[in-house]
């Protein structure tokens, strides 16, 4: 008897259970359909308000004419000639303009400046990195003279792409009222013809990096290691392994010679060559391109001048002289310099390029280890 | 202070180019550049209309807000100029301008453009007024001798307009008073119907 009855309680039970899931299945579908319903009778109802009305309360077909070149809508010239164009009213210029004088000038001028406190900042709180165990007086080749060659020829471009460049966007602000205008416009007559002849040149100067130095930037687990310590700036006392380029070095290659430097060179050219019929949208396009990309690049290029100047102890030699002191080498790039002598290569005494330098000839003779 | 204003009234506008050929020979503007030009919107379709288009003068003009060298003015009159002497050619104005109303002697490799040239309301430039140089940079100065834009003046359907901007928009309502603003009361669908 109770066997029965538990069992017909479960029947039911589950009989229930499963027509509400199907009735909850149901309504979920059907009931999101009402929609449809009242889009149905909303149409009627609209159509016969409409029949309800004379022509005379229709909207405006002349309006349309004007609507269209509102938007854009483009029409038919007789007039020729480079400037020329066959649209009544282009919306993107308006864009621009206010993309340009707002976010770009007052972003910009804020990145710059926080990129630039950042260095200070580093300098202030960390100090440079000194040769922990001084100068050994022993060099080792680190840069070729054409890789020099090369690097300064880009390093030299680039800050005069950027002093150019900045002058451009910044100088009615800054420079006008310290020049005038006269004065200024000469000044920006020049920068504009040199950033738009230098800038190829500097393109061509990114190629030849990028293909010179390819092969040491090939990211690996040392790096994450590098950048787990800190990089050998920011916690003391802690020295990464590095190959002959270390993580932050490999960032800025990737980063800013290889990405920074396709946007702005892609940018640059449409900009520079305006002959291919490029619509002033496509040029504005590119502005902002070339332009938020320069300023990121800038504010990290300040921080690369300074790790490889003021930052760091005997790292600014390397891309002079073409030599690192051995103690510099082991110090920053531990595994390059094991892998220099593995192969054979020699240090050599400093004198003959120290002496020429002068300042550091004072440590040469007295090896701290 | 008189707001100098263009407007080119659609509905009269019969694409003769009598303003741009009046414009180029007033100023002898050079070939490749136009002050003024008309455009045909709907050309060849049913409703087809024709605007005279040139520098609409601003009263915040979005080329004068991008020029790196800052050299627009407006004058007294609200009409919008620039000093040559200044422009370095780099065509952010161009850019800016809903109507490309600037316009430059060159399209070059790196950036050659010279300097801008653009419709000045016949007000020619900052030079001495009537001087040689005002009229090889800037054109004739027509506003000095108390004369409106020969466009205007030439206009033969009385479509394009130039002059105080309330003495313009007051015509304007006049005609838009008189014949409707709908096409079923005047133009040319009230004369042959609707297609």
């Amino acid at each position: 008897m109770s066997e029965t009855t538990v069992s017909d309680v479960q029947r039911r039970r589950r009989r229930s259970l499963l027509w509400s899931l199907a009735l909850i299945l149901s309504l979920s579908m059907l009931l999101p359909t009402l929609g449809y319903v009242m889009a149905q009778t909303g149409q009627e109802v609209q159509a016969q308000a409409q029949q309800g009305f004379g022509p005379e309360r229709a909207t405006n077909p002349r309006s349309d004419m004007w609507r269209g070149a509102r938007e854009g809508q483009t029409g038919f010239t007789t007039q020729t000639g480079p400037y020329v164009t066959n649209t009544m009213i282009s919306n993107v210029g308006e864009t621009w303009r206010q993309f340009r004088m707002g976010p770009l000038i007052t972003y910009g001028a804020w990145l710059l400046g926080a990129a630039l406190a950042l260095v200070v900042l580093v300098y202030a709180v960390f100090g440079r990195i000194r040769l922990e165990h001084g100068r050994s007086g022993k060099t080792i080749e680190r840069w070729k003279f054409y890789e020099r060659c090369v690097h300064w020829f880009t390093a030299g471009s680039f800050v005069i792409l950027a002093i150019t460049g900045l002058s451009l966007l910044f100088g009615r602000s800054v420079l006008i009222p310290l020049m005038g205008r006269e004065a200024f416009a000469a000044y920006a007559e020049i920068g504009k013809l040199v950033h738009n002849y230098l800038g190829p040149a500097f393109s061509v100067g990114l190629l030849l990096l990028i293909l010179m130095w390819v092969r040491h930037n090939i990211p690996n687990k040392v790096d994450l290691a590098w950048f787990k310590a800190g990089g050998g700036i920011f916690l003391k006392g802690r020295h990464p392994s590095a190959g002959k380029l270390n993580g932050g070095e490999k960032v800025w290659f990737w980063l800013g010679v290889f990405v920074f430097g396709l946007i702005v060179s892609i940018s640059g050219f449409l900009l520079n060559f305006p002959i291919f019929g490029q619509t002033r949208e496509t040029m504005a396009l590119a502005q902002a391109a070339h332009a938020i990309t320069s300023l990121l690049w800038i504010g990290f290029f300040f921080g690369h001048a300074y790790i490889g100047t003021l930052g760091t102890e005997g790292a600014l030699e390397g891309m002079t002289t073409g030599r690192v002191d051995v103690n510099w080498a082991k110090q920053h790039h531990d595994l390059w310099y094991e892998e220099q002598i593995a192969r054979g290569a020699r240090p050599q005494p400093a004198e003959a390029t120290t002496a020429k330098t002068g300042a550091g000839a004072g440590t040469v003779g007295q090896p701290s280890h | 202070m008189a707001r100098m204003k263009f407007l080119c009234d659609a509905e009269r506008c019969i694409e003769c180019q009598a303003c741009v050929t009046a414009c180029k020979s007033e100023h002898e503007v050079p070939w490749g550049v136009n002050r003024r030009r008309v455009i045909v919107m709907d050309d060849g379709l049913p409703g087809e209309k024709s605007v005279s288009v040139a520098c609409m003068h601003c009263s915040d003009a979005p080329c004068a807000a991008v020029c790196p060298v800052d050299c627009f003015y407006t004058t007294a009159d609200g009409i919008v100029l620039h000093d040559k002497d200044l422009c370095i050619g780099c065509g952010y104005c161009f850019y800016a301008c809903p109507f490309g109303a600037p316009q430059y002697p060159q399209q070059s490799a790196f950036g050659v453009r010279g300097k801008m040239d653009k419709c000045t309301f016949c007000a020619g430039g900052p030079e001495p007024t009537h001087s040689e140089a005002e009229y090889v940079k800037y054109g004739a100065n027509r506003v000095a001798d108390g004369k409106l834009p020969l466009c205007a003046e030439m206009c033969a359907t009385k479509a394009l307009l130039a002059g105080d901007g309330d003495v313009v928009s007051d015509i304007y309502r006049q005609r838009v008073m008189r014949r409707g603003g709908r096409p079923q009361t005047w133009g040319w669908q009230a004369a042959y119907g609707t297609t």
